[in-house]
């Protein structure tokens, strides 16, 4: 026998591997994935390589090094706005996250009532967009604000600057930390909980030797993303924040006032720093979050205190009030006739405002904006998580996807209409002739909220049978088929989730179309910020307003949508009627 | 006329073998998974690949199906090479451990979801399902879902839906993993009587030897990427071809020895007579079964007798697995005794019994 034949040879694998052909339905599978990834390079890689280059060139184009980073260092009033930048930023984190926590802890670890409300009250900000807050603190504490002279008792001279973006950003913000603090304290396990009673342990020290370690990971990466937002927020400081002058602001005014696209793109390379810094941590810190519950944890459940249920509940209406406050106070603003003179209420700034001064029709671009990416966005974004997920083949494509699908997450809007700009206005650009359009706004929304959608669509397609498409194979039905008996139906929860996400942050951004825009494709959250600029800010609060109806009233559909679906797609899960 | 030709059709005169794998390897990175598997599996054969988790066999099955793609080699099915068929040009229906029926679709579409792809009526896709249904025992549970249905149940419908297009090959994975104890013993003498009927070639993933042993034509017993052993069985048990297969079939005593003479076998202080010891001064390791070392019947004056001491008893229902000491033997010998056996003689821990070595069902490897 041939010894190289032996069966415990150790025989390196031979020089020609077999490779399996092909079947034509694969193809169609690989085409579609190829297709994808061409989106995501031309629509995200792209635009942020132009970012770099833009940054390393002179205003002729030629190579330049790190000139621009240099003269920038050297701008005193840029400096200033990093220190700004950063110190406002840690301020908002310090107050924000902590106050998040309790509520946090209030919702997943007390017998409080109405937990739902008060769940469903602290996610509103996310309707509407982030400078909503400020218009709202701006009546409050602005120049003609009613609780005016309150706030020069406490010392403060003017909202506009700093306190108004602390202010206004805690309340944008607390929605996002809550969510990540209340995933990551509903993560505990009830056993470590019931074998430190049966050692008779403290309360405060259960506190800090279980409930604490457990939510590091949920503080750590709430925490991180608090910071980013407020650093990268540009609606906000742009309203309330005067002759504060932060980074998002500065990117602004060099690109679009100045047309300083080279200072512009160092600008937001130092945006992105912080932004991907929250990415990394994020994805380490939730690989330790996950592998800390095993499948065996016995969920919490909290038993009943009274005194402190009561001061948990306190504290929840306290913070409800506040959020009521702030929401409540641009909607009676907007319907105010002439503040603060006549305090009757009209619908003149809906009326006159809105409609006349044609920034009705940004409300319509707005929900053809929404619309599209929810449609278009969901559709890539799913078959894009299930062609990744579930076919094989083109080995060579699917880490590209994959890297390309997560970056988003890492780059902040501002950034990305930055690098938009930067792509599709150039010239030479055989894609110039979407600068400016609708369709160029839906793709850059798209992208810009790609990765949750995409993690979205992934869990749902990891909880189905990993050998579907192998059953499917051997019965020779090809994977398309399955994919529409199967699949789609299986994850039309999940899909109508993601498309809602869509269309409510396709509804309140700003960030990455501000640079995009013409004014025939100017949409809402865009014309609050040309309002408020033309000091108009009773309009601006009834815009803001708008959105967040419109954003609510979607938000119902969807639900209304999602119990139609269930009942149609989702009856196998009803246990039988017999 | 050439003389390949002239063999291509001595060849067809008898049928092809239903499936022949040769130099199969498998390689993910430098891990090398599959070692040249060679492997003949006749029409109509039942075969189980058994082993540990981790030797192949899942792999080797995954290959079969054009799920992954061995790195070389070559596979003929019914003659017809399929190396690098993918998996929708082969022929052959799939079961796998967790059922993988589609949650959303009826137990009837399930078991037609290959059956309408086929340009088939209506009337006879329903006509076929039904027959399929009857044939796994659940003739009234086409208008449920799979939800609906115990494990068991569910398993006899993924059964179904891989036979409906009578496929030339049944591939099942570990399809009996999932259930409980009571379950896997009913529904595995179900799938073996289906199999015969249909005369369906099948091959059967599991790593349970009770399985495979109660269900196959022939195991293949895989360890670390190489075949350990082919054969019936009763081979297997009884002829295990290396340590390997004695240690992970069955349970067996492992005692070092020597051959002092032709026929005469030294284990310990003892000297046994064994007509199979013949190379005079080899060391050797003996491997024996609880069920070759008898307590009765032992008649005066029958060789191969030795004097124990009871040290543990296991009880495990009609047997006990019973832990001996004898004196003089290099290590302690688990025996089956009957429960029946160990009270008439009113026997217990401590107790002194005589047992007598089948030396002839020893095997014996190079130490």
């Amino acid at each position: 026998m041939n010894p190289a034949r032996g069966p415990h040879s150790l025989a390196l694998p031979p020089a020609a591997v077999t490779t399996q052909r092909v079947h034509w339905t694969d193809r169609i599978g690989h085409l579609a994935l190829l297709l994808i990834a061409l989106a995501l390079v031309v629509f995200l890689a792209a635009p942020l390589t132009a970012i770099l280059t833009q940054s390393v060139e002179g205003k002729d184009g030629a190579f330049v090094g790190l000139d621009n980073f240099i003269t920038y260092a050297q701008t005193p009033a840029l400096k200033q706005s990093v220190w700004n930048s950063l110190w406002v930023s840690a301020v908002v984190t310090v107050i924000a996250v902590p106050a998040a926590f309790v509520f946090a802890y209030a919702l997943t670890r007390s017998c409080m009532p109405f937990k739902g409300l008060f769940r469903t009250i602290t996610l509103t900000p996310l309707l509407a967009p982030s400078l909503l807050s400020a218009i709202s603190f701006i009546y409050w504490f602005g120049n003609q604000g009613v609780l005016k002279d309150a706030m020069h008792s406490l010392g403060v001279a003017s909202i506009y600057g700093a306190p108004g973006i602390i202010v206004s950003e805690i309340f944008s913000v607390f929605p996002h930390a809550l969510m990540i603090l209340v995933t990551a304290l509903s993560l505990a396990d009830a056993r470590l909980y019931e074998a430190a009673n049966a050692m008779g342990t403290s309360s405060s020290r259960k506190f800090f030797t279980i409930t604490l370690p457990g939510a590091k990971y949920g503080l750590i990466s709430a925490a991180m993303v608090t910071f980013t937002l407020v650093m990268t927020d540009f609606g906000i400081p742009k309203v309330i924040g005067g002759n504060f002058n932060v980074l998002a602001t500065d990117i602004f005014k060099l690109v679009i006032g100045q047309q300083d696209f080279q200072r512009g793109a160092v600008v937001g390379l130092i945006l992105l720093a912080p932004a991907l810094l929250t990415f990394f941590v994020n994805r380490s810190v939730q690989r330790k979050q996950t592998s800390m519950l095993t499948a065996r944890a016995v969920p919490y459940s909290p038993s009943p205190s009274r005194g402190y249920d009561a001061v948990m509940t306190m504290y929840c209406i306290l913070v409800a009030l506040l959020m009521f406050a702030v929401l409540g106070m641009a909607i009676f603003a907007s319907f105010v006739k002439f503040w603060p003179y006549d305090l009757s209420m009209s619908l003149r700034h809906y009326v006159f405002g809105l409609v006349d001064g044609e920034v009705g029709d940004a409300f319509i671009n707005s929900l053809k904006l929404a619309s599209g990416t929810a449609v278009l966005g969901t559709g890539i974004v799913f078959v894009g998580a299930y062609l990744i997920e579930k076919t094989r083949g083109m080995q060579a494509v699917r880490p590209l996807i994959q890297l390309l699908a997560l970056t988003p997450m890492a780059v902040p809007g501002l950034v990305l209409g930055l690098g938009y700009i930067f792509f599709f206005n150039y010239p030479g650009n055989p894609l110039n002739g979407l600068y400016h359009t609708l369709t160029l706004l839906v793709m850059c929304t798209i992208v810009h909220f790609y990765t949750t959608g995409h993690l979205t669509a992934v869990t749902a397609l990891k909880a189905l049978d990993a050998e579907f498409e192998s059953v499917s194979a051997s019965l020779k039905v090809p994977f398309f088929k399955t994919f529409w008996r199967v699949t789609l139906p299986i994850c039309t929860p999940a899909l109508l989730d993601i498309a809602r996400y869509f269309f409510i942050n396709a509804m309140t951004t700003i960030s990455a179309v501000v640079f995009l825009y013409s004014p025939e494709t100017k949409v809402a959250a865009i014309a609050i910020l040309n309002l408020d600029e033309a000091g108009d800010i009773g309009p601006a609060a009834a815009m803001a307003v708008l959105i967040a109806a419109g954003s609510t009233v979607a938000t119902l559909l969807f639900m209304v949508l999602g119990w139609l679906v269930n009942r149609h797609t989702q009856a196998w899960r009803r246990p039988a009627a017999s | 006329m050439t003389g390949a030709h002239a063999a291509a059709l001595k060849t067809n005169a008898r049928p092809a073998p239903a499936l022949e794998l040769s130099g199969i390897h498998k390689h993910f990175g430098a891990f090398h998974a599959l070692k040249n598997i060679e492997l003949t599996v006749n029409r109509g054969e039942f075969v189980c690949f058994l082993g540990p988790s981790g030797c192949g066999k899942t792999t080797l099955l995954r290959i079969i199906a054009g799920l992954e793609i061995q790195t070389s080699g070559t596979i003929l099915q019914a003659g017809r090479d399929i190396s690098r068929l993918p998996p929708a040009d082969r022929d052959y229906g799939i079961v796998f451990q967790s059922y993988a029926l589609f949650p959303n679709l009826t137990i009837a579409e399930n078991v037609a979801y290959g059956l309408v792809n086929r340009r088939v009526s209506r009337v006879d896709i329903t006509t076929r399902v039904n027959e399929l249904l009857k044939l796994v025992g659940l003739p009234d549970s086409g208008g449920k879902f799979p939800s609906q249905l115990s494990g068991g149940q569910q398993q006899r419908i993924a059964l179904a839906r891989a036979i409906a297009t009578s496929p030339g090959l049944l591939l099942l994975d570990e399809p009996l993993s999932a259930l409980d104890a009571l379950e896997r013993v009913r529904l595995r003498q179900e799938i073996r009587s289906l199999q015969q009927r249909l005369g369906i070639t099948t091959i059967m993933v599991t790593h349970d030897q009770e399985e495979a042993l109660s269900m196959a034509d022939r195991i293949v017993v895989m360890n670390h990427g190489v075949i350990e052993q082919v054969g019936t069985p009763m081979e297997i048990y009884r002829e295990p071809a290396s340590p390997f297969v004695v240690d992970f079939v069955g349970k067996a005593n492992v005692l070092e020895g020597l051959v002092t003479a032709t026929g005469k076998l030294k284990l310990g202080d003892h000297t046994l007579d064994c007509a199979q010891c013949t190379e005079t001064g080899r060391s050797v390791r003996t491997y024996l079964r609880p069920e070759d070392i008898v307590a009765r019947p032992i008649e005066a004056g029958d060789a191969n007798v030795i004097d124990a001491a009871i040290e543990k008893v296991e009880f495990l229902g009609s047997y006990c697995l019973v832990r001996v000491t004898a004196t003089g033997f290099p290590s302690a010998l688990t025996v089956y005794l009957s429960l029946n056996f160990l009270s008439e003689q009113a026997l217990e821990v401590g107790s002194r019994l005589k047992l007598k070595i089948l030396t002839e069902r020893l095997r014996m490897f190079g130490a």
